[in-house]
């Protein structure tokens, strides 16, 4: 594969973020609408929709591309619609993205947009024990903070990361709000105001859980030509990394209750949350490695073992040089 | 008082007979085990296997990490109790498998007490008790309180 070109950034918006209690294509249109303006793209000139959002908003929500462009008018653009739970815009961008790189499309919108409950999220109503997600909610307890503090907890006793780290994280995070008049907390915090606000799953604070807001996000991604006609200086997109687990996944994940085991197949060097940000770098990397392919044997991906090792009845060995 | 009896969701996932333990799957052809039963076979992309074999599995493991919920999970977490008394969660890597498995930590245990690298020990306890049945779940106990 060759490095991809870079897709520019032509504009981006966003409903002011909240509870509101309405409903999300309104969330989106706003959005949608407050990006186009910011591209000085006019609407009929989009021809591709991505949809992101999650399993909140019902069969709308199932449908997101086809909901937003409807609600912004038709226009005979193309759609898909992008449910990856947290990663939902992620892969709606992506779509997009290949697409535009296809050469399927010169101008493209992603929108994505959500309602929350009050409090935690929590999985759909019903007693439906074949879903992880219910599943970890009725025989364990374990929220979407659960997860996180195992994370948090396992730094900390391991190297020594201390709650005042942790809480610099939200004291920066909650600075950087102050700049956006659409973020829900324009408020600066102190570690000190960190530190003492409720603990919610330990070492995780009440001011260190994301709170659960309605609100939507959007972006006009374009060409290189069609940006080159539209703007001087465009933002540009390199890389976008949508990976999945290589098994085994040793790391506890949402929504898992249990992790892989290790005991056939050795874990990969490369944790998952690791290769996340790895395959983005891979990608702009890709060109030059390929390249140089002979010299430093591969990609680095930890993937270059399933050749299949010998003496495994598998023939699926360890995953990558030690 | 109504019976004991796995909580819905996790039938087959543990025994008591002879000692409380996890009932993981192993694969007979890549050897891997598999918590809980996965409902396609083996998991190893590189193993063909469709067929699984119940065995038990460690009854004793290490702290991977721990947590606590301080917030009543919302439903279809079921509390015990009227009010909300806060409980551990532990996730606890057990050596025979190479596996990591997440369960609550026994009733009274605080994160305090908990620390990566610590032994603990498989039970069954009681996750909640209604009319129909005192509703059963594995949970993990530090192995110096298991006396």
């Amino acid at each position: 594969m060759s490095t991809p070109a870079p897709v520019a950034v032509l504009g981006v918006g966003m409903h002011p973020w909240g509870k509101w209690g309405r409903n999300f294509v309104e969330y989106g249109r706003v959005a949608a609408q407050a990006a186009l303006a910011d591209a000085g793209v006019d609407w009929a000139d989009v021809d591709f929709v991505a949809g992101a959002d999650t399993m909140r908003n019902g069969y709308p929500g199932y449908v997101s591309g086809a909901t937003f462009a409807q609600a912004l008018g038709w226009n005979g653009a193309r759609v898909a619609s992008c449910y990856a739970a947290c990663a939902s815009g992620s892969t709606a961008l992506e779509a997009a993205r290949t697409r535009i790189l296809a050469g399927l499309s010169d101008i493209a919108l992603v929108v994505g947009a959500d309602t929350t409950p009050k409090g935690f999220l929590a999985p759909n109503a019903g007693d439906r024990p074949d879903d992880p997600d219910w599943l970890r909610f009725r025989l364990i307890g374990a929220t979407n903070p659960t997860y996180f503090a195992l994370y948090a907890r396992r730094r900390m006793d391991l190297w020594g990361a201390t709650d005042e780290d942790f809480a610099a994280i939200k004291v920066k995070n909650a600075r950087n709000g102050l700049a956006n008049p659409n973020a829900r907390y324009r408020k600066e915090v102190t570690v000190e105001e960190v530190l003492a606000s409720p603990m919610v799953a330990s070492p995780l604070r009440l001011l260190e859980i994301c709170a659960t807001s309605d609100g939507a996000a959007a972006v006009v991604l374009a060409s290189e030509a069609a940006a080159r006609r539209l703007t001087t200086d465009p933002v540009t997109v390199r890389a976008v990394s949508t990976v999945t687990p290589s098994y085994p996944n040793v790391v506890p994940d949402l929504p898992d209750i249990a992790a892989d085991s290790a005991i056939a197949v050795p874990a990969p060097d490369v944790t998952f949350k690791a290769s996340i940000a790895a395959a983005a770098y891979e990608e702009r990397e890709r060109a030059r490695v390929s390249r140089t392919e002979g010299a430093s044997g591969g990609s680095g991906d930890g993937r270059e073992g399933d050749a299949g090792a010998p003496g495994h009845p598998c023939g699926r060995g360890d995953p990558g040089p030690a | 008082m109504p019976a004991p009896a796995p909580a819905l969701g996790a039938e087959g996932w543990f025994t008591t007979e002879p000692e409380p333990a996890l009932l993981g799957h192993r694969c007979p052809a890549c050897g891997t085990v598999a918590f809980p039963r996965p409902a396609l076979g083996c998991p190893n992309p590189g193993c063909a296997s469709d067929e699984l074999e119940p065995t038990p599995l460690s009854r004793r493991g290490r702290i991977w990490s721990y947590t606590d919920a301080c917030y009543q999970p919302p439903s279809p977490y079921v509390p015990p109790t009227d009010e909300h008394l806060p409980f551990c969660i532990a996730a606890v890597e057990l050596p025979g498998e190479r596996l990591i498995v997440l369960g609550q930590v026994v009733a009274g245990v605080t994160v305090d007490e908990l620390t990566v690298g610590q032994e603990v020990e498989l039970v069954v306890d009681v996750l909640f008790t209604d009319d129909e049945a005192e509703h059963q779940v594995w949970k993990w106990q530090p192995v110096e309180a298991a006396s």
